[in-house]
């Protein structure tokens, strides 16, 4: 099998992650994310028109009864409707207006969900979020701090930083809302990325034992190369269904489709180069992963 | 012999596959639509004359039902109709029909065959985003029951200090301490003996002003969080009692962390009435039992609320001596002859106005009212000729008890001469309930219609249906054989996770669905490690015995590392998580642990039935080897 040098490139791809960083981290300082409902708290009423709905209409009904910052969009196809109240409003607000909304029209209005969630939750829900993915991130790196070594933790949780932050950056940059499960998505986007990490860990591990080649670029592209197939094959399998389920899912779980498709794209190109990149940066060698010798056995060795 | 398994592990496999498909056969049967009628309280039971009443209005309307029964003990009846359309004007059809005082619920009644639920199998519970419901999160306002109790130290110092003839200043302080101020540092010491003494639950501090001796009584963390504690489950407690009113099926009430209560109710969709009944405030009323040559318009009659006691009934006068506001606390206990009681406590102002109406009024009888909002339901014509049902709110007000007075009360009182521990515990509570031990709000609310949930669960099939496709034509175009393999282990553990969250009574949402989705796709990939393994062994010139063998065995650490990890972020996904995101981690983590038995243990006792233990020149693996 050709070894493909990956790491002749790693200069470009370093260039390549700084710029993703960059834009990722100007984007959220500046214009940071579109919380959803979860998060700002506030009142959010989905509703199904028996026919194509007139939202200049339903806009000025709700003008009259006396919600004037409504937003009123189209959610999915032309017949459902979303309206979002902003938060100070009141728990009962929902089912109030859909009452409005039923008097305003003729046809049939037929309630979707209401969705009510008060500003203490969504402040709590966004400190719980953060919490949840620094313990995740610290956890895993103790745990492959364990099972391999220090340096290959620092990479994976790296790579997982990495990830993440672009995940975040692509949402802030296109405004797709961030909900709860898009935090979900992310967390998962942890998940997979480290699985992908440990699997080319694995095989780094493995061909330094081996191999006995003492050059650690070398060694680190003919991992690569063996998991390949490995790497682009599950990410197929995965961004397949991914697909399926941003296609056919319906609104609710597009968000967190498309979370995750991004996740796993930049999952599979962080494993190549932003952990192995780190590893080699770190100065990883053969050394780091000697199987320890017994001290006792050395000194059965020295004596004549 | 090299890739065979002994017989044990053939039949191991084969064994988790039927247990999995056991569990998970009860999701093939479709629940029937149904009605579930229960009596407005507990008393109320439901026998064949009240179906009968039921049958008949669901007869004249046309609408079709079969299989109706009641429930062994009689206090449920269930009624399974024919159409899911028809569902909610039957449920107006029939409460119509049994008037008030019952409850008539819409239900999804399970149709497991009994050879299976004979065995508890039973399908997977939906969340309600999958079945439509409403979901509630109610705050406890846990500092209010704080500043209760302060006050109810408050008058009890200043009242313990009175009688023990201690001059000094009592009040609670801005910081919520007790803050007494004593002129003498030996009046500050007796002060100090007797409110030890009483509130042993109070940290004391001393602090010495100019000429003036002061003592702060701070209550210790560990009673704040009892207090807290109790004002929680206290609501927890009246709601799941209200909760039952509402006659949902399943409903859920739960604490949610420190001061949290999630409330969920399927199938309910006037959130309007469920929010009514779930914030009723219960109240109390003192009133003086009337004197007998007291004119009729200076009092009214009220009948006992205990069933005991039913029909019988007291005179009360109209003026009002307090209301249950005032209580602070009501416990039952026991006298020092062993008699049970119920031990009351004022707040301040509640005990001026107790001793105000006592002290001229010994050895005359004092009434407790307990009283409650209730509902009557009555049918009006719309103006488009259509009969709407119009609920009227009215106070049924009931008499607890009206026990003689027998000295000048205060803000700390008892009731004495109850028959038994039972009904001073009931009393109690009924006291305690006038007044919530803390009010609450709602802050958060969500509520999905039936329609959306329908959908959300068709698209959500779909999903996982399309997913499935696309990964089964990948893997069998580029493993062959080896991805038919990876295939059946991959529809196995679909069955698998199924069977596990039915096994285990967790909730299918549709984050849930979509992490069964994530599944499919990620679960392929312990496979895909073993053939990339295998193909690479292959390459380097291995026989194709070897190649399987050697594939599977080095695939398996690297696995395992693989999904520990993913695990760890999953179990704290779930940890963390609350609605949506929980059941996302829930489906993660089965599918994980299913994931790895299937892939690794299920296709290589496939792959060992098919080439193990044979010569084999070639494998079908594809990749040109």
């Amino acid at each position: 099998m050709k070894i493909i040098d990956f790491m002749g490139q790693r200069k470009m791809a370093l260039v390549f992650s700084a710029i993703l960083l960059a834009i990722s981290i100007g984007s959220l300082a500046t214009k940071q994310l579109n919380w959803g409902l979860d998060f700002t708290g506030g009142t959010l009423v989905e509703v199904h028109y028996s026919e194509t709905a007139d939202l200049t209409a339903i806009r000025k009904t709700l003008g009259a009864e006396g919600y004037a910052g409504a937003i009123v969009v189209s959610f999915g196809t032309d017949k459902d409707v979303l309206i979002r109240l902003p938060k100070g409003y009141s728990d009962s607000e929902g089912a109030q207006l859909l009452a409005g909304l039923q008097r305003a029209y003729s046809g049939n209005v037929e309630l979707r969900r209401i969705e009510f969630v008060g500003p203490q939750v969504g402040d709590e829900l966004r400190e719980q979020g953060g919490l949840a993915m620094l313990l995740a991130l610290g956890l895993v790196m103790l745990y492959i701090a364990f099972r391999f070594q220090l340096k290959f933790a620092v990479g994976a949780v790296v790579a997982l930083v990495h990830d993440v932050l672009v995940v975040l950056g692509f949402f802030s940059v296109t405004g797709v809302e961030f909900d709860l499960t898009v935090l979900a998505a992310l967390l998962a986007v942890i998940g997979y990325s480290l699985n992908d990490t440990i699997v080319v860990s694995d095989r780094i591990r493995e061909n330094f034992r081996k191999l006995r080649k003492t050059d650690p670029v070398e060694v680190i592209n003919i991992s690569l190369t063996e998991t390949l197939g490995r790497t682009l094959v599950t990410s197929l399998t995965t961004m397949l269904v991914l697909v399926a389920l941003a296609v056919f899912g319906g609104e609710m779980i597009n968000a967190f489709a498309i979370a995750l498709l991004v996740g796993v794209f930049i999952g599979t190109y962080s494993s190549i180069y932003v952990a192995a990149n780190a590893l080699l940066m770190m100065g990883v060698s053969k050394e780091d992963l000697m199987i320890p010798v017994k001290e006792g056995a050395e000194q059965e060795d020295l004596t004549p | 012999m090299l890739n065979k398994y002994p017989l044990w592990k053939y039949l191991l496999v084969l064994s988790v596959l039927c247990l999995g498909f056991f569990y998970a056969a009860p999701n093939l049967y479709k629940p029937d639509p149904a009605l579930q009628i229960t009596g407005e309280n507990s008393a109320q039971l439901i026998d064949k004359s009240t179906l009968v009443r039921a049958e008949k209005a669901l007869d004249e309307a046309g609408i079709e039902y079969f299989g109706e029964t009641i429930d062994s003990d009689g206090r449920n009846a269930l009624i399974r109709l024919k159409n899911q359309d028809k569902q909610l004007p039957a449920q107006a059809k029939v409460s119509r029909a049994l008037g008030d005082g019952f409850i008539v619920a819409l239900n999804l009644a399970p149709t497991t065959p009994s050879w299976l639920s004979d065995f508890g199998a039973q399908p997977v519970k939906l969340g309600l985003d999958l079945r439509g419901g409403v979901h509630f999160k109610l705050e406890v306002d846990v500092n209010a029951a704080i500043e209760r109790r302060m006050e109810y130290y408050l008058n009890a110092t200043k009242r313990a200090l009175r009688e023990a003839r201690i001059r000094g200043y009592v009040n609670v302080d801005d910081k919520g301490r007790l803050e007494t101020k004593f002129k003498s540092e030996s009046l500050r010491e007796q002060a100090r003996t007797i409110i030890a003494e009483n509130h042993p639950e109070l940290v004391l501090d001393r602090v010495d002003e100019e000429d003036s001796w002061n003592l702060y009584g701070a209550m210790a963390d560990a009673t704040r969080k009892e207090l807290a504690d109790y004002a929680v489950s206290q609501n927890l407690t009246t709601l799941r009692n209200r909760v039952n009113e509402l006659g949902v099926s399943e409903p859920l009430v739960q604490r949610q962390g420190q001061n949290r209560i999630v409330v969920e109710l399927a199938g309910i969709q006037d959130t309007a009435e469920a929010k009514r009944i779930l914030g009723k405030v219960a109240n109390l009323e003192f009133r003086m039992v009337a004197k007998l040559e007291a004119a009729s318009s200076e009092k009214q009659r009220f009948e006992y609320r205990s069933t005991d006691r039913a029909g019988m009934s007291e005179w009360l006068e109209r003026e009002l001596i307090l209301t249950g506001e005032r209580v602070t606390n009501a416990q039952a206990s026991f006298d020092q002859n062993g008699q049970p009681n119920v031990q009351i406590s004022l707040d301040s102002e509640g005990g001026l106005l107790m001793n105000r109406a006592t002290r001229d009024n010994i050895k005359r009888r004092m009434g407790v009212l307990f009283i409650e909002r209730k509902y009557r339901t009555h049918y009006e014509r719309g103006e488009d000729g259509e009969e709407v049902a119009v609920k009227v709110p009215y106070d049924e007000k009931k008499l607890l008890t009206a026990p003689v007075i027998q000295s000048a009360l205060g803000a700390q009182f008892q009731i004495t001469g109850l028959d038994s521990p039972l009904e001073a515990s009931e009393l109690a509570l009924m006291l305690r309930a006038g007044a919530l031990a803390a009010p609450i709000t709602f802050v958060e609310e969500r509520t999905v219609g039936p329609s959306l949930g329908a959908e959300n669960i068709r698209l959500g099939v779909k999903s996982v249906q399309m997913g499935l496709a696309l990964v089964v034509l990948f893997m069998v175009l580029y493993y062959r054989v080896f991805g038919i393999a990876a295939v059946v282990a991959l529809s196995c553990n679909l069955v698998l996770m199924i069977a596990f969250m039915s096994m285990i009574g967790a909730t299918l949402t549709l984050p849930g669905i979509a992490g069964i989705v994530l599944t499919v796709g990620m679960a392929v990939d312990a496979n895909v490690l073993i053939f990339s393994r295998i193909r690479e062994e292959l390459r380097n010139g291995m026989s194709p015995q070897m190649a399987i063998h050697s594939g599977f065995e080095r695939a398996v650490a690297t696995i395992l590392d693989a999904n520990i990890t993913t695990l760890i972020v999953a179990i704290i996904l779930y940890a963390v998580g609350t609605g949506p995101v929980k059941g996302f981690a829930v489906t993660l983590s089965v599918g994980i642990v299913t994931s790895m038995f299937t892939a690794i243990l299920g296709t290589r006792a496939l792959i060992n039935l098919i080439y193990g233990g044979r010569r084999v020149e070639k494998l079908s693996i594809g990749g040109g080897v």
